[in-house]
């Protein structure tokens, strides 16, 4: 009896560490991020609270203004290409195609790579007087552009192409998860009941993989959120501030214009924005369908 | 009998490997088939062969006299009920039964005229409403049949579809089926692995192993008079008893003699003649097995010691350590016998078959027949 | 032979095609299929076209690059923008390559990749099979934490790191991906745990094993799979991570991302695209590389880490 509430003592120091991070890295650092947004630190933290000053001057800051914005076209249109293509290539690869794994290998490859190595990458491809617009011009197009970095109402496109071409192929691996979860005998049973395939895929499959949409809704969602490295490897936000984010706007108010209660104000606001979309998924995910309680 | 499907020099691949090869099967107009076997004996195969959803080789497919080899499923005039009852789950029961002729473009009030009948035949009615996940396995098994039911087709298939059921509900549903086939007359093929299912339902069985069909006949026949001892031991529980023995021919008696010095004079199997020196094996079922000494001077007399005694409510199995091997004898009621009683029992030629050593064949009239001339 | 193809005839002779069919369905190339592959093809060139541009464009010397055919193979091959990139490409005065990232980045990966599958396998041990109160809720939090845009913890961590004196080392780097690689590892632990049998860990009790004795000669040993996963995860994630490198692991222990950046978007002068080019693959070389051996277990690790719950 001792030996058995030794080893449950045991179990509960094994905890401990996961209960620091939780306390002190996670939610200590979220509290003393939120506390500082309401001081008038610049430099270093101080104690001078001074309400929500730091947010209205946050929002009537352009350069976050503009990150917003950017945060909305990118978000939106990386989200849904990579929903769409995902789901199409997916559907492709569940043809019973010839060269299956090496079509997904193809997909998938640049999610292993950094947003860092996929923007460098891409600011190659884009270059406007070395890239593809000069071979294309080459071929005799001669009106062809392809100069999206170097323009400020077309810089955030080139994110999105960029973001696209490295995070499709996760979204196609979740979605052949889910097409491939989808019970042979239903499709059977739709094949002697003469549905087109087409229309299998909207009316039937689609609702049931449902989950997997939203998945891929979140992960990408979040990512857009964070989004950093992309834009200082791609564009570094620029041209001027054509295609700045948030995400990027927090690191450099933090990091290099020591302005770290305004910074602060900006990391609170993309923490609302995340839990906005985390609190139902997860409620969704685990809370409904609580896997094995540790007993 | 009119044939309503036909099945000709069949052959399907999976790769490099041969599921089947060259197999032939008619059934008749009206008939209720079952194909049996174990799992991996390409039963489903051929189910879905016939179904359209899986290429085969070689051969031909006919249904309703028409060669339906290219045809696709939905052109082929069957409906098919499967395992995981692949009901569409988003759907409620009603547009389950009408998405397919919906999609067929048929006129709306002759699609509401079939759901309803089918309805009507499966006492589905209060349940039109619900979603597949708001059934029982039971309910949304009907369902399923129902899908099939509103095709208004010559040919029902039905892949293995009560072996996600509770035994309780599979015994109710088997009934429904057996009464659907006899209300609506239709051509019916049924794949399982279950015995009973098979012996209930069909008006002919085709058992089957590694793609080839062992025997295609009556539940009785398959029953009394199996073709081979797989099909002997595969049918029947427990399973038949097969002794090991070998017949000698001395004038006109044939003696078949086992180990342990067991003997019967077995010269009344007309069968049997001209098998002198033969090895074979001696089938006999467990219900034909008799405890207690006998006065028919024609019976085959034994003396075992019982091992095992398995009261099972209705009957009782008593294990008979014999001839070198365990032997079952089914008795009806509570046991009269315990382990360690030394019994006599005893068994009449009738019911006795006799099997080829090497082959496993029924050793027939015929053969020997055939033999002679 | 003389076959007529007015519409009446051909459709006889469909017909009677139809009654004679046998065999195999005759294979036909349809439209749909045709499109098919027209749109994977034309996918896989979108995806592939980066990688090409990218290799060729390292293997070209600076006068064919100036030129502007980037689809172009090299007409003199050279590897010598490889060489440069790995060994003396510059980042502001020091010239001493990519070779340098490359080292730090394996300095700080082989810890952290250890101590956070360590950490993760442990927890989710640990809340799996005992009975230790409050562990749904530790659990719920830290998944909720992982989900957290960085952003939000990282000036106080910078802070608490620098109390601590760890700031600009590779401890303090170690330390924060241990910390953010905590949550993933240990949903991914918790979620194989809970897949094994409970019987495993009741008999191991009955045979009067301990918390530790269960974890390091019952579990861990099942383990194998969730490891591997585990390992191609971390590895991945840490080497391509560049924001907490940039702020954490200070100017001497920069890991190979943020070296790449700064050597190819922080030069004065004319850019030398080859050698850039030659060190962002040289940079993305090792997750690459583990996604290519590890094949089917990198498809395993991803839909692991989007929580198939």
């Amino acid at each position: 009896m001792k030996r058995k509430f030794w080893q449950n003592i045991m179990a509960t120091l094994s905890l401990l560490p996961a209960w620091a991070v939780l306390l002190v890295a996670y939610t200590g650092s979220m509290i003393w991020s939120i506390q500082i947004s309401f001081t008038s630190s610049r430099a270093l933290p101080s104690n001078n609270f001074v309400g929500f000053d730091q947010y209205r001057r946050l929002f009537s800051t352009s350069r976050w203004l503009v990150s917003l914005e950017n945060l909305v076209i990118f978000g939106v249109l990386f989200v849904v290409i990579c929903l769409v293509l995902g789901f199409l290539l997916a559907v492709a690869l569940d043809q019973r195609i010839r060269f299956e794994n090496g079509f997904r290998t193809i997909f998938l490859y640049p999610h292993a790579m950094s947003f860092i190595v996929t923007g460098l990458i891409w600011q190659w491809m884009m270059n406007p007087t070395l890239g593809i617009q000069k071979s294309v011009r080459d071929l005799g197009w001669e009106s062809f552009a392809f100069d999206w970095i170097g323009s400020r109402d077309l810089a955030i496109y080139a994110l999105v192409v960029a973001g696209v071409w490295q995070a499709a192929g996760l979204v196609m691996v979740l979605m052949l998860a889910g097409l491939r979860g989808v019970d042979a005998e239903l499709w059977k049973a739709t094949r002697v009941d003469g549905i087109p395939a087409w229309r299998v895929y909207i009316s039937i499959v689609l609702p049931l993989i449902k989950p997997m949409i939203v998945t891929s809704v979140v992960l990408l969602g979040i990512g857009v959120v964070k989004s950093y490295d992309l834009v200082v490897a791609l564009t570094g936000g620029g041209p001027g501030m054509a295609s700045e984010l948030p995400g990027k706007f927090v690191m450099d108010y933090l990091f290099e214009r020591q302005n770290i209660a305004l910074a602060q104000a900006a990391s609170t606001v993309m923490l609302i924005t995340v839990l906005a979309v985390l609190v139902p998924w997860l409620y969704m995910q685990y809370f409904r369908k609580s896997g094995r309680s540790p007993t | 009998m009119q044939t309503s499907v036909a099945i000709k020099d069949l052959a399907i691949e999976f790769g490099a490997v041969k599921v089947i090869e060259k197999l032939d099967l008619d059934v008749g107009r009206g008939e209720f088939v079952v194909l049996l076997g174990p799992s991996g004996c390409g039963k489903s195969t051929l189910l879905n062969a016939i179904a359209g959803l899986i290429d085969i080789v070689d051969g031909e497919v006919w249904i309703s006299d028409k060669n339906v080899t290219w045809s696709e499923p939905k052109d082929r005039g069957i409906g098919m009920v499967f395992q995981s009852y692949a009901l569409y789950p988003q759907m409620s029961v009603r547009q389950n039964l009408s998405f397919g002729l919906k999609v067929a473009g048929l006129p709306r009030d002759e699609t509401e005229k079939r759901v309803g009948k089918a309805a009507a035949m499966l006492q589905l009615e209060a349940l039109l409403d619900r979603k597949p996940s708001e059934l029982s396995g039971g309910q949304r098994q009907r369902v399923a049949i129902g899908r099939a039911l509103v095709r208004n087709v010559d040919v029902f298939l039905f892949d293995e579809p009560l072996s996600n059921l509770d035994a309780k509900l599979r015994n109710e549903l088997r009934v429904e089926i057996k009464r659907l086939h006899q209300e609506l007359g239709n051509t019916m093929i049924y794949v399982t692995h279950d015995q009973i299912e098979a012996l209930t339902l069909a008006d002919r069985i085709a058992v089957m192993r590694k793609g080839i069909i062992e025997q295609f006949s009556t539940p009785h026949e398959i029953y009394h008079r199996p073709a081979n001892t797989f099909i002997a031991g595969f049918i029947g529980s427990p399973t038949m008893n097969f002794i090991d023995g070998k017949l000698t021919e001395a004038g006109s008696s044939m003696t078949f003699s086992g180990t342990e010095g067991v003997s019967f004079d077995v010269s009344r199997h007309p069968e049997l003649a001209g098998s002198g020196g033969r090895d074979v094996i001696l089938g006999i079922r467990p219900e034909h097995m008799v405890l207690g000494e006998s006065t028919d001077p024609e019976a085959y007399k034994a003396k075992g010691k019982v091992s095992v005694v398995e009261p099972m409510g209705a009957d009782t199995v008593i294990w008979v350590d014999f001839a070198g091997g365990m032997r079952a004898i089914r008795m009806s009621g509570d046991p009269t016998v315990s382990a360690g009683d030394s019994v006599d029992f005893h068994f009449p030629p009738e019911r006795v078959g006799f099997f080829d050593q090497q082959s496993g064949v029924r050793i027939r009239i015929t053969a020997y027949l055939r033999h002679l001339y | 032979m003389n076959v007529s193809v007015s519409a009446p005839n051909s459709a006889t002779i469909a017909a009677s095609a139809v009654q004679l069919a046998r065999g195999r369905k005759p294979h036909r190339l349809t439209a749909g299929r045709i499109g098919l592959y027209a749109f994977l093809i034309t996918a896989a060139i979108f995806f592939l076209l980066p990688a090409y541009v990218m290799l060729m464009t390292s293997l070209k010397p600076m006068d064919e690059i100036r030129d502007g055919a980037i689809f172009a193979f090299p007409r003199t091959l050279t590897f010598e923008a490889w060489w440069a990139a790995w060994s003396s490409a510059c980042t502001g005065l020091n010239c001493n390559g990519i070779s340098v990232g490359f080292w730090n980045s394996i300095k700080i990966l082989v810890p952290s990749v250890f101590f956070s599958i360590a950490a993760g396998a442990l927890n989710g041990y640990a809340m799996s099979f005992w009975r230790v109160k409050g562990a749904n809720l530790l659990f719920a939090a830290l998944l909720f934490g992982a989900f957290i845009p960085y952003q939000v913890f990282m000036y106080p961590l910078v802070i608490m790191s620098a109390t601590l004196g760890v700031y600009n080392s590779i401890a303090g780097i170690v330390i924060v991906h241990t910390i953010f690689g905590m949550p993933l590892m240990t949903l991914l632990f918790r979620n194989y745990y809970a897949g094994l049998p409970i019987e495993l860990f009741k008999a191991a009790r009955i045979d009067g094993a301990g918390f530790w004795r269960i974890f390091f000669w019952v579990m861990l040993p099942t383990s194998t799979p969730i490891i591997i996963v585990a390992v191609i995860l971390q590895v991945t994630g840490i080497w391509n991570d560049f924001m907490l490198g940039l702020i954490f692991a200070g100017r001497e222990n920069q890991p190979m991302t943020v070296q790449l950046n700064n050597i190819v978007n922080s030069v004065t002068g004319e850019r030398v695209y080859n050698l850039n080019m030659a060190a962002t693959i040289l940079t993305a070389a090792v997750p690459l590389l583990c996604y290519f051996l590890s094949g089917r277990w990198f498809v395993r690790g991803i839909a692991a880490g989007a929580i198939k719950g």
